[in-house]
């Protein structure tokens, strides 16, 4: 009874079976892409050697984002290579399910792009916010023959507020003075399914306009003024790519892969920043002196940092602070600790930024808070 | 023996009987149980959507739900009639734009088509039913909006768009997300649909019909005017119902080419929308609040509600059709 829970008959109805589904794994297949299956092969194959036979003893679940979902899906691969008895299952259900899914303590740890707020807070009072890599959003758009475009944040948002509706503006053509914009319409083009990348675009934009935080304001899903919506990233890509004049906004990993032109943004400190890795990873170490404890934090638009991008942000695991089965807690802050200090050149390779290492220090103390019967389960190995 | 053959044959037919009876009753019992189980389950389904939607209609009042546009979930507005609007509008455009093509495809298989060609057309219509909206939505995104776009919506505009009322329907840019891509996407996956029914209950209408206009000497287009379409006209319109119906309800294909914005309702069919399956499909995995989750939930019982209503009014029509078809058929 230290946990007390109300739960109505239809949502613990709901927990079960989501919860069977999960521990049975049950429909994952479609959900795995084909390289970590091969790499679920290969780790089975050696699994025939006999001091690993001990597979499947402890049987992590998890939930939400689908931004990060490559990089745990490798993570959790390799991690097999460290602790063969571990196996974690990560279902990229979107981080608002994700979050649903933790509170309603259906999974062993949760995943979302977007912190808890306060009134999720208050009905989890225990949770942690566990950061592991960066994310970012990157601008691109479609006006041929016209590179290295630069704006600041109020424009940008004058854009998606319908207040801008042509490229040769003089406000855009301020920002630019090493072209001559055409008279082109502008069209936005926005992310029509809730995700975190909008609600970090959208954060930043509310930051830098005070006329945007009035009347859109930050969300994973907004009333946009103008402009339509295409599906994912794959849908805005596709989108901003027939539209000639057209501007819209993916996650960094995607506009990096494609190879599309992206908006250099203006940050605080007065410099126009492309997005690149190393541009993120200094946005969060541009946020350190005002990082709260419990790091929930929008790390947009950033203080300081000259080479800091402003559309970036952190992406969280979500655990509760006191647990009940150490075996289980002790497999889980092991995955977490090794992702944390290990994983870094899995996740540039996949086009993740890593935290910045005051960071990840933040972080790794997170772990050592979690406690099970008022004990502490996690010590940092020496010499660490 | 004779007296004993009827008193054992009697009983054994009593036992067949009692025999007989057991398992009529187990059928029926089961027949029923099927039936109870379907009425059961859309009684659960409308439950469960009363029951989690109720956090909404606690937030707002339900007027302001059903008919305010504003759906703005960071300042938890909840309006959702912009996406009762774009689910109506483009199902309408679909059907308009699919039933004359699909009755017109079922009347020459039955009437015209040689008996070597009929085979092969229906089967490719058919075939249009069984491919996944996954792929109409990707064909779509990649072929069918940008020949809107550039080709289709430009010549709508420059030829309907000067004409007084008509041309509000052509007003703005041409961006190929809109609600009349949508309709077209529409239009042809229910196409398969209406074309079936269509041409089975063309098939069904009887021969004596057909020779009987033909013996008042009428030409092949009299006698399908005359004796087949008001002898079909209940069974076309309800193939119609059924093709509206699927496409109130399409979600994925509609989802990636009607834009999804729902800023405005202006009444030209160039500018985005917002259906209220794409609403659900959009917003239901990141909603993070209770409000906004109910408010989801609450969307799909009005869609469920539209639906059960678009299904009532099509057993009307049938049925004043059905009323007709008795009269003409007794005058023709």
């Amino acid at each position: 009874m230290s946990h007390p829970r109300r739960r109505s008959l239809f949502s613990l109805d709901r927990q079960i079976s989501r919860r069977h589904l999960l521990r049975t794994g049950a429909g994952i297949g479609l959900a795995i892409p084909a390289s970590s299956m091969i790499a679920a092969c290969e780790s089975s194959n050696a699994e025939e050697d006999p001091d690993t036979l001990t597979t499947g003893d402890v049987n992590l679940t998890g939930s939400g984002a689908t931004f990060p979902d490559p990089i745990y899906q490798l993570w959790i691969d390799e991690f097999r290579s460290v602790r063969s008895d571990v196996s974690i299952n990560y279902q990229s259900v979107g981080s608002g399910q994700g979050k649903r899914d933790f509170i309603n303590n259906v999974t062993d740890f949760g995943s979302s792009d977007a912190y808890l707020t306060d009134e999720e807070m208050e009905r989890v009072p225990n949770a942690l916010h566990i950061p592991t890599v960066i994310g970012a959003v990157a601008v691109t758009y479609n006006l041929e023959g016209y590179e290295d475009l630069q704006l600041t944040g109020e424009t940008l948002a004058a854009i998606y507020l319908g207040d801008i509706i042509s490229w040769d503006d003089p406000r855009i053509q301020e920002e630019n003075p090493h072209v001559e914009l055409p008279d082109q319409d502008i069209a936005t083009i926005f992310r029509s399914d809730g995700a975190g990348t909008t609600w970090i675009f959208t954060d930043f934009l509310s930051k830098v306009s005070e006329d945007w935080s009035e009347r859109v304001g930050t969300g994973t899903s907004v009333q946009w003024p103008v402009g339509f919506g295409g599906e994912k990233n794959a849908g805005v890509m596709a989108s901003v790519q027939q539209t000639p004049g057209s501007i819209g906004y993916v996650e960094l990993i995607y506009a990096l892969v494609i190879g599309k032109p992206t908006i250099a943004i203006q940050n605080q400190t007065g410099n126009f920043v492309s997005p690149t890795l190393e541009a993120v990873q200094a946005a969060a170490a541009g946020y350190l002196d005002d990082l709260p404890d419990d790091l929930r934090v929008s790390i947009t638009d950033p203080p300081d940092g000259e080479d800091s991008y402003p559309i970036s942000g952190l992406t969280w695991m979500l655990l509760r602070r006191e647990q009940e089965d150490r075996e289980l807690v002790q497999a889980l802050i092991d995955f977490i600790y090794w992702a944390l200090t290990e994983g870094d050149e899995y996740a540039i390779n996949l086009h993740f930024s890593p935290l910045p290492d005051e960071v990840r220090e933040i972080a790794i103390g997170m772990l050592e808070q979690i406690e099970v019967d008022g004990e502490t389960v996690f010590t940092r190995p020496e010499g660490a | 023996m004779q007296q004993s053959a009827p008193v054992r044959g009697s009983s054994r037919i009593r036992l067949d009987v009692d025999a007989a009876g057991r398992g009529d009753r187990i059928f029926e019992g089961a027949t029923k149980a099927g039936a109870i189980a379907i009425l059961a389950l859309l009684a659960i389904i409308i439950l469960l959507l009363l029951f989690e939607s109720r956090n909404i209609f606690g937030h707002q009042g339900i007027g302001q739900f059903l008919f305010t546009t504003t759906w703005d979930p960071v300042f938890r507005e909840f309006g959702v009639f912009a996406f009762i609007y774009g689910t109506v509008i483009s199902s309408v455009i679909g059907l308009l734009l699919a039933t004359p093509v699909a009755v017109g495809a079922a009347i020459y298989i039955v009437e015209y088509a040689p008996r070597w060609l009929r085979s092969p057309v229906s089967f490719t219509v058919e075939l249009l039913a069984a491919i996944p909206s996954i792929i109409y939505g990707l064909w779509a995104v990649f072929i069918l909006g940008p020949v809107m776009r550039f080709h289709i919506e430009p010549f709508l505009q420059t030829w309907f768009g000067p004409i007084p009322i008509v041309g509000n329907l052509f007003e703005g840019t041409p961006i190929g997300r809109d609600i009349l891509t949508a309709g077209v996407i529409l239009a042809i996956m229910i196409l398969p649909t209406i074309m079936a029914i269509s041409r089975e209950v063309i098939m069904q209408v009887p021969d004596t019909q057909r020779d009987g206009m033909h013996a008042l000497g009428a030409t092949k287009w009299e006698m399908i005017q005359g004796a087949v379409i008001p002898y079909a006209r209940a069974g076309i319109a309800g193939a119609a119902i059924l093709g509206l119906a699927r496409a109130l309800g399409e979600t994925m294909a509609v989802t990636m080419v009607i834009g999804n914005a729902s800023t405005s309702i202006t009444g030209s069919l160039f500018e985005p929308g917002y259906t209220m399956a794409s609403a659900i499909a959009n917003q239901f995995r990141e909603a993070d609040s209770q409000v906004y989750l109910s408010a989801i939930i609450a969307i799909a019982l009005v869609l469920l509600v539209i639906a059960m209503i678009v299904n009532i009014l099509a057993r009307i029509l049938i049925y004043s059709l059905v009323g007709k078809q008795s009269n003409s058929s007794r005058i023709g």
